[in-house]
């Protein structure tokens, strides 16, 4: 190539040395063709240099952001690692209720804080530590709760246990009930007598999935000890032992399938068994059975709830005091305009084992306003409608989850 | 379902590099109106071929982050795969019959706000689960729309 720039440029020198007196030499010219070369051998050089500088920058800033964004930037990585598999949550609740027939009343009535941690792929932990009603102590109305604390064990692809303290699978509310998720200031009084929700209870639960949208949970756990006598004898709700020092001479035994296999759609049955639901207190064995069954239903703005549960106990204590069948159901259907507003309608009837004398029956409507989905405002109205016509009560309430 | 899997289950029997997507000013500020929280990455990491783009995000429903494969193909959702769902309730999301109505499903902007342009129905008892999908499958269609896949989509 060299030789023909060469020729070339001798070629036309004649002309050249003709039109202009001062033209290069052939000799200049061939040194300035070599100097000419070494640079260009010299950038063709520096340019492969850039080129792996280039590459380097790039794996360089790719590693860079990598660290930054797993966090191993930070100075402490074993706290951001921590961190990662730690998580942090919770939900709270204010009433105001403007009752008939009593005070007005404002009330903190929940506060409750989420804590869980991943251990590992396949064993994680869950807490729910809960204030209820703002203030606790000696003549104070408020309670600390541990209302969940447990282990989770993923066994096999689609089944997990889990050992400790947990929400019994029994009714709609009583595993979601962050105020954000249903209807109404106060919670149901169906889910909150007859089943009776909040409920938890200490003890190992397998849950799984047999098909796609059908899951089953077993437990075997603490159960219900059941006042005979006082204020509230026969009352179910009164039965709770929350797992503090709870008497587990009698244990209890629950088990539920549900299917959601169509979005929007919920259908469950639950069943439980105690050998004896006082803990030993009734004159003789207080066999208990309790049935529930419920269908929940969204979709677009439509929304419907129904909820039936039913408690066959035996012995002749529940007999005499007609507390030997104990049942409650509700239908609440609802509409939400758009994503903030929705309206709702509920009519209930259950029953209360310390006051069997009365029937209780209620119809509660009002709205929901979501100010971002976590958030809501509340208005209702209760109206009493049964013999146990109490507790009228126009209801104002701020919620929210995080 | 691991990345492999769902690499393949996107662009069957190709092999694609790594894209990147960095996240400047504008973009994070984008980003966390539609996950509603602080969105620290540096940059994204998707795959890319003609006009469809596959990512992978995390996001925490309840308790504990679900890993969610989004494939978008022309603008629109062509899958969404739950490769990891590790919350103790609402695993239904993980179903066809769930995820299956994402299909299709565009980007729209309404009052500013970047959301899906069609409804989704819930899975009751899995309410966070499914608003945690909701915004992933929001971010997967608006980081497509500033990839060069998507102007190739439109060119």
């Amino acid at each position: 190539m060299k030789k023909i720039v060469l020729s070339a440029v001798i070629g036309a020198m004649p002309f050249v040395a003709n039109a202009q007196d001062k033209a290069p030499s052939v000799e200049e010219m061939w040194q300035l063709i070599q100097a000419q070369q070494a640079e260009i051998s010299k950038l063709k050089q520096q340019l492969n240099t850039t080129s792996v500088k280039v590459e380097s920058l790039d794996v360089k800033v790719e590693a860079t952001a990598e660290a930054v964004d797993s966090g191993a930037a930070f100075a402490d990585n074993s706290l951001a690692a921590w961190a990662q598999k730690t998580s942090l949550g919770g939900y709270a609740e204010h009433h105001f209720n403007h009752f008939e027939d009593g005070d007005d009343q404002i009330d903190a009535h929940r506060y409750v804080l989420y804590i869980a941690h991943q251990f590992s792929d396949d064993i994680r932990f869950f807490s729910e530590f809960e204030l209820e009603h703002g203030v606790t102590g000696e003549g104070e109305p408020g309670e600390v709760e541990l209302e969940q604390a447990y282990i989770q064990w993923d066994f096999h692809k689609n089944h997990s246990v889990q050992f400790g303290q947990f929400l019994i699978p029994v009714g709609i509310i009583n595993e979601t009930h962050e105020p954000d998720t249903f209807y109404g200031t106060e919670r149901n009084r169906v889910e909150s007598e007859v089943l009776p929700a909040t409920w938890w209870e200490t003890g190992i639960q397998l849950i799984g999935e047999v098909a796609p949208g059908l899951t089953y949970n077993a437990a075997i756990h603490s159960g219900l000890e059941v006042p005979v006598d006082g204020g509230s004898a026969f009352r179910i709700r009164s039965g709770r032992q929350k797992s503090a020092e709870a008497n587990a001479e009698d244990l209890a035994f629950t088990g539920r399938l549900k299917y959601t296999g169509v979005p929007g759609l919920e259908v469950a049955t639950s069943f439980q068994y105690q050998q004896e639901i006082t803990q030993g207190a009734a004159a003789d064995d207080a066999g208990a059975f309790l049935t529930t069954a419920h269908v929940a239903y969204q979709s677009e703005g439509f929304g419907f709830r129904a909820l039936w549960a039913g408690w066959d106990i035996d012995g002749d204590d529940f007999e005499d005091a007609d507390a030997d069948s104990l049942e409650g159901w509700y239908i609440e259907p609802s509409y939400k305009i758009n994503s903030k507003l929705g309206f709702f309608v509920r009519y209930s009837e259950w029953d209360r084992g310390n006051r069997t004398d009365r029937d209780f029956e209620a119809y509660d409507y009002g709205l929901n306003y979501w100010l971002y989905p976590t958030v809501v405002l509340k208005a209702d109205y209760t109206d009493s409608v049964g013999e146990g016509d109490e507790a009228d009560a126009f209801n104002l309430g701020v919620g929210w989850s995080f | 379902m691991s990345v492999e899997e769902f690499h393949q289950k996107a662009f069957p029997g190709q092999e694609l590099k790594w894209q990147t997507l960095w996240v400047g000013k504008e973009l994070r500020a984008e980003i966390e109106k539609i996950m509603h929280r602080k969105f620290p990455n540096l940059r994204i990491r998707y795959w890319g071929e003609g006009a469809k783009t596959a990512w992978m995000f995390e996001e925490i429903g309840k308790e504990l982050p679900i890993t969610v494969g989004v494939v978008v193909n022309a603008g629109a959702i062509e899958q969404v795969q739950i490769m990891e769902y590790r919350e103790s309730r609402g695993g239904e999301v993980r179903y066809p019959f769930f995820t299956s109505q994402f299909s299709d499903v565009r980007l729209e902007q309404k009052k500013s706000k970047w959301q899906l342009d069609k409804h989704i129905d819930g899975i009751t008892g899995a309410t966070l689960s499914v608003r945690a999908l909701k915004k992933v499958t929001t971010l997967a269609l608006y980081c497509h729309q500033h990839t060069e896949f998507a102007q190739l989509a439109s060119e």
